[in-house]
């Protein structure tokens, strides 16, 4: 990393560390979602854009992290802390168990089927009333009472997705990311070289299964609530857009589409019930004339690499 | 036919049949899809929403035309072919630009397809309910094996899948287009240099396969209540099918349907809350010993 970029980054960091000081109380809750879905965005570039997985239905797991760490609080008298490692690792075990399934298949049928099974999880949590609560999902969740103000509540999770984001980054850049990457570009070779494709892919599919589970467990810190659709599959798209929207293969391009599509939905959601209607014209406009994403097509503008030289010719 | 009776309870033997009627929706819509993926190798997401625009016009068209008895044949003929004319533009408007690009965006463009197509029924239909009339011929039900009931409605279903079925295994092994739609399938760049226009070839196909999504719909409106989301269901069943049955495949695509079709009606006896999830079992036992499915793929 250059000396900028370090820099940049600092000032980042101080700027949504001063944010609760003069925010008002409706921007901080704000911010702590666009944070929460940049995690879960990125959790998924992982996987899409490092792994060449197609990874369709990712909000499963962010939803499966969510629920468990909402069970474990609701249902079970252990301490309430314990809950915020369960339910991550309840979502790195949910993507092992459709990793196991699923790994063999071919690209398209990976995302097909991961696609089904993923609805099939939604349509149990979504009719077990007893269990999940069913379609009104568990409102007022008990949070330690040192995670439950709007400020505290925002500060976990900056400090949550700064460690997560961290952690990622360490990944992809360590061998085992080299080699996802190089698994994507071009598996049979890979393969040729002794690296092991499968586990490698399981193994990816484990990871960003956890780091969903993460930004699930984050929701409810921030929101004391979930609810069937966080494992619907509209919103797995909107996590792809955002993805798209921010640029597949740089590091940041996920949360920048996040803060893009959360703030628009936001914002637009105020207006007309239509946000799927305007999310798909963007989405169309976005294949169309920005394939790369936006920070792609920084990239290419100044080729100087600005945040990941080597995807270049991608 | 006392000795199938017999045999098997009366209620397993109307849920075969209320499963097979299904059968005949799910192969529709599925036999579609699987065309669209064999030949263009798009997974059409969009493939639900169709079927859903496919049963709202129905309702339109029946409604418009006095809601008596000939509306529902009317719409037979008109709504399928406004999806196919829906499903035209989309493919020249957008779709043709795109089949040099990677896969992903032609899969996410289906994508966003379907976001706005679904918006666009609740902009133009609302969100309620609305209901298609059976039309007159097939009101009322017809006694089976030792006078069980059944709708004759779903008797008509039961006939109209097989001529599907035929009627496509004609189309694409019998004429001349779909003997270029295989082969185009399968390379379509030595297609393209034999001197055929693949991009017409590919509209052709993506509009024929539209078409069934539509003609699905505008089936199942009578029996079902027409409403927002019945997209979604849709394009969930017809992916497990066509991956059960291998891509492109449409004799696997009708294997697969009736496999679905089966489990989960059956299912629903076995365990009535939670049913729904043994079709998912069917496919994943599928796929652990058959992971491209269970006939040949196209691809």
């Amino acid at each position: 990393m250059s000396r900028q970029t370090i820099l940049g980054l600092g000032a980042g960091i101080i700027v949504l560390l001063l944010f609760p000081v003069f925010l008002p109380r409706f921007y901080v809750y704000l911010v702590s979602i666009i944070l929460l879905y940049g995690l879960l965005a990125t959790s998924l570039n992982l996987v899409l854009g490092y792994g060449g997985i197609f990874q369709f239905h990712h909000a499963v797991f962010y939803g499966v992290g969510a629920y468990g760490t909402t069970l474990m609080l609701t249902k079970t008298g252990l301490p309430p802390m314990l809950a915020f490692i369960v339910g991550p690792l309840a979502s790195a075990a949910f993507g092992l168990v459709i990793g196991i399934i699923c790994i063999r298949l071919s690209k398209l049928y990976f995302g097909m089927l991961q696609i089904s099974l993923g609805s099939l999880v939604w349509a149990i949590v979504y009719r077990w009333y007893s269990f999940t609560g069913g379609d009104d999902g568990i409102h007022g969740i008990p949070i330690p009472e040192m995670l439950s103000s709007p400020k505290s509540a925002y500060y976990y999770t900056l400090i949550i997705t700064l460690a997560s984001l961290f952690v990622m980054w360490k990944i992809i850049r360590s061998p085992f990311g080299s080699a996802l990457q190089g698994i994507r570009d071009n598996p049979v070779r890979s393969e040729m070289i002794g690296i092991n494709v499968r586990m490698h892919q399981l193994l990816a599919l484990v990871l960003a299964g956890f780091f969903a589970g993460v930004a699930g467990s984050l929701f409810v810190v921030v929101d004391n609530t979930v609810f069937p659709d966080m494992l619907f599959w509209t919103l797995s798209l909107e996590i792809l857009i955002m993805c798209l929207l921010g640029g597949w293969f740089t590091f940041l391009g996920p949360m920048l589409g996040a803060a893009v599509i959360v703030a628009l939905r936001t914002f637009v959601s105020a207006y007309t019930d239509y946000w799927a209607l305007v999310l798909g014209i963007i989405m169309m406009l976005v294949i169309l004339f920005l394939p790369n994403g936006i920070l792609g097509y920084v990239e290419e503008k100044f080729k100087r690499g600005f945040m990941e030289p080597e995807i270049e010719g991608q | 036919m006392e000795a199938v009776y017999s045999i098997i309870p009366a209620g397993v033997l109307s849920q075969v049949f209320v499963g097979l009627s299904r059968t005949t929706i799910l192969f529709i819509v599925a036999s579609g899809l699987t065309l669209i993926l064999g030949v263009l190798r798009i997974p059409n997401v969009a493939h639900g929403s169709l079927y859903m625009i496919g049963a709202f016009t129905a309702f339109t068209v029946t409604k418009l035309s006095g809601g008596g008895s000939a509306g529902f044949w009317i719409a037979l003929v008109i709504a399928p072919l406004i999806v196919a004319l829906i499903s035209l533009i989309a493919e020249r408007g957008m779709f043709q630009f795109l089949y040099e690009r990677e896969h992903l965006m032609l899969l996410l463009l289906t994508f966003a397809f379907s976001l706005v197509f679904g918006d666009l029924v609740k902009l133009v239909w609302g969100g309620e309910y609305k209901s298609v009339p059976v039309p007159h011929i097939f009101q009322g039900f017809v006694p089976l094996f030792g006078g069980l009931p059944f709708p004759l409605y779903n008797l008509f279903l039961l006939l109209a899948g097989p001529v599907v079925a035929i009627l496509l295994y004609l189309l694409t092994n019998k004429t001349k287009m779909g003997k270029i739609a295989r082969a185009a399938a399968v390379d379509r760049e030595m297609v393209g240099a034999v001197g055929i226009n693949v991009s017409r070839v590919f509209a052709t196909v993506f509009v024929i396969g539209c078409y069934l999504a539509g003609l699905g719909g505008v089936l199942v409106a009578p029996t079902v209540s027409v409403t927002l989301g019945m997209d979604h269901n849709l394009i969930i069943e017809a992916f497990l099918i066509v991956i059960m049955g291998g891509l492109g495949n449409i004799w696997g695509a009708l294997l697969g349907a009736l496999i679905f079709g089966l489990t989960q009606s059956l299912g629903i006896l076995i365990w009535p809350k939670f049913g729904i999830i043994f079709p998912y079992l069917a496919v994943v036992v599928v796929l652990l010993f058959r992971p491209t499915g269970l006939l040949k793929s196209t691809w």
